[in-house]
């Protein structure tokens, strides 16, 4: 047990690394701030752009959503990291890291806002319109409010699911949580940065997962389960 | 524009490093198969566990699923990879990933059944065990079979995630098809690799996602 301790909870370690641990949470914090921020705004501008029913920009939308949603995020990440630079386009390993997320992200959200529309009754959109509204406004005003309550558990837990990823900064070279981690590891020959990088995560996550799981228990109530 | 192409769309390259990413993509199958089943069969224990009424069950399973959904699958995997042999067991690319993706799918996979399960009415059961069924038998041929219709969908978008993880395999050596692709990339100082990959992932999981939105829209109408 005390040998246990020793090697995954070595205090002196901790002490020594926990400023690279912080900093490294500090980064993934605001990777993963601007993934959602950038992520939710650009589904939703792409869902409510696909309820205009313009079917150029849908096939280009339904494709794009497609895509992020079956490719790997790492393989985007290297992709972009290794291959762009033989295209003369260097980008940093947190540009890669934010542009990645925030576009899978961005195809989930998309999806996610779509369903929303479309379990929207028809007869609201013609109510809308017929007030004299006319179908922005009705888009804006009536089905948006709707739609945006009923993605509200999946979108929480997509968005767990993405900001988690910023993990995958590592194998890039961003200076995040668990790339602070292994570096300590191997420098200080013991476990105990990877415990903490484990227990920075869970300080970062837990709440998340915890809202998650509120934002699902309401919404069950509101249907009355 | 050559350049792009050359850089990106090599055939040359894509076709010498083909055997290579198929080997990869063999690998990957593997793996696929092995964290899908281990996923399922835990998942189905955790969420049974997550819904019994005993507490020494019930209580310790909710804190494993939010534990596991609160931590990177990487970071498991890299926790578990290189941690472990600091407390003496030694363990190989392929079982560090099997175990990582164990906890962490089965975690997301119980959440799925649940809602499934909660899904099937209160009078389900009480049929069921009124006909004399014990609660296993209730369980397996009543609950749990209406319960997996339910959430088919999210079973399998949850399943196109789980393939999709398996690239962080690449992570820790193992020879699966992002790794080969990126080894091959620094070989030939070419992203067509890369790109290969990344269509071979499409290929496979494009069908499978359309299938998914589908499904869903479907439930919803």
């Amino acid at each position: 047990m005390q040998n246990f301790l020793q090697t995954f909870f070595n205090t002196k370690v901790m002490a020594q690394y926990l400023p690279d641990i912080l900093s490294g949470m500090l980064v993934a914090i605001w990777i993963g701030l601007a993934v959602v921020v950038a992520g939710i705004a650009g589904g939703l501008a792409l869902a409510c752009l696909r309820t205009y029913r313009i079917r150029a920009c849908n096939v280009f939308i339904i494709c794009f959503a497609d895509i992020f949603r079956a490719l790997p995020p790492l393989v985007l990440i290297l992709l972009l990291y290794f291959g762009l630079p033989g295209a003369g386009i260097r980008l940093s390993g947190p540009m890669v890291l934010f542009i990645v997320l925030a576009l899978t992200l961005a195809a989930f959200a998309e999806e996610i806002f779509w369903a929303g529309f479309a379990s929207i009754e028809k007869g609201q959109w013609e109510a809308g319109i017929s007030t004299g509204l006319g179908f922005s406004r009705t888009l804006i005003y009536v089905a948006l409010p709707q739609a945006v309550r009923l993605a509200m558990p999946p979108l929480v837990n997509r968005v767990l699911a993405i900001t988690k990823m910023t993990a995958l900064g590592s194998v890039i070279g961003v200076s995040e949580i668990l790339s602070a981690a292994t570096t300590a590891q191997s420098f200080s020959g013991s476990a105990t940065p990877l415990s903490m990088a484990a227990i920075a995560y869970l300080i970062l996550f837990l709440p998340l997962v915890f809202v998650a799981r509120m934002v699902e228990r309401r919404q069950d109530m509101r249907r009355g389960r | 524009m050559q350049s792009i192409t050359d850089q990106f769309f090599n055939l040359t390259i894509m076709a010498k490093t083909l055997p290579l990413m198929l080997s990869g993509l063999w690998m990957t199958a593997q793996l696929c198969a092995a964290v899908i089943l281990l996923g399922l069969v835990g998942g189905l224990l955790v969420a049974l566990a997550n819904i019994s009424p005993r507490a020494w069950l019930r209580i310790p399973s909710i804190v494993f699923t939010d534990i596991f959904r609160a931590l990177p699958p990487l970071v498991l995997l890299i926790f578990i990879y290189s941690g472990l042999p600091f407390a003496g067991v030694e363990i190989s690319p392929f079982a560090a990933v099997a175990l990582a993706f164990l906890l962490n799918n089965s975690s997301y996979y119980a959440e799925v059944y649940r809602a499934g399960i909660l899904s099937v009415g209160k009078g389900q059961w009480e049929a069921a065990r009124s006909t004399g069924l014990t609660k296993a038998q209730t369980l397996s041929s009543v609950v749990l079979p209406q319960a997996i219709r339910n959430v088919l969908p999210d079973l399998l978008s949850n399943t196109v995630e789980v393939v999709k993880l398996t690239s962080l395999a690449s992570v820790v050596s193992l020879s699966e098809l992002l790794y080969n692709a990126n080894m091959a990339r620094s070989i030939t100082y070419n992203a067509s690799p890369l790109v290969l990959a990344a269509l071979i992932y499409l290929v496979i999981l494009w069908p499978v996602v359309r299938l998914v939105s589908r499904f869903q829209r479907k439930l919803a109408a």
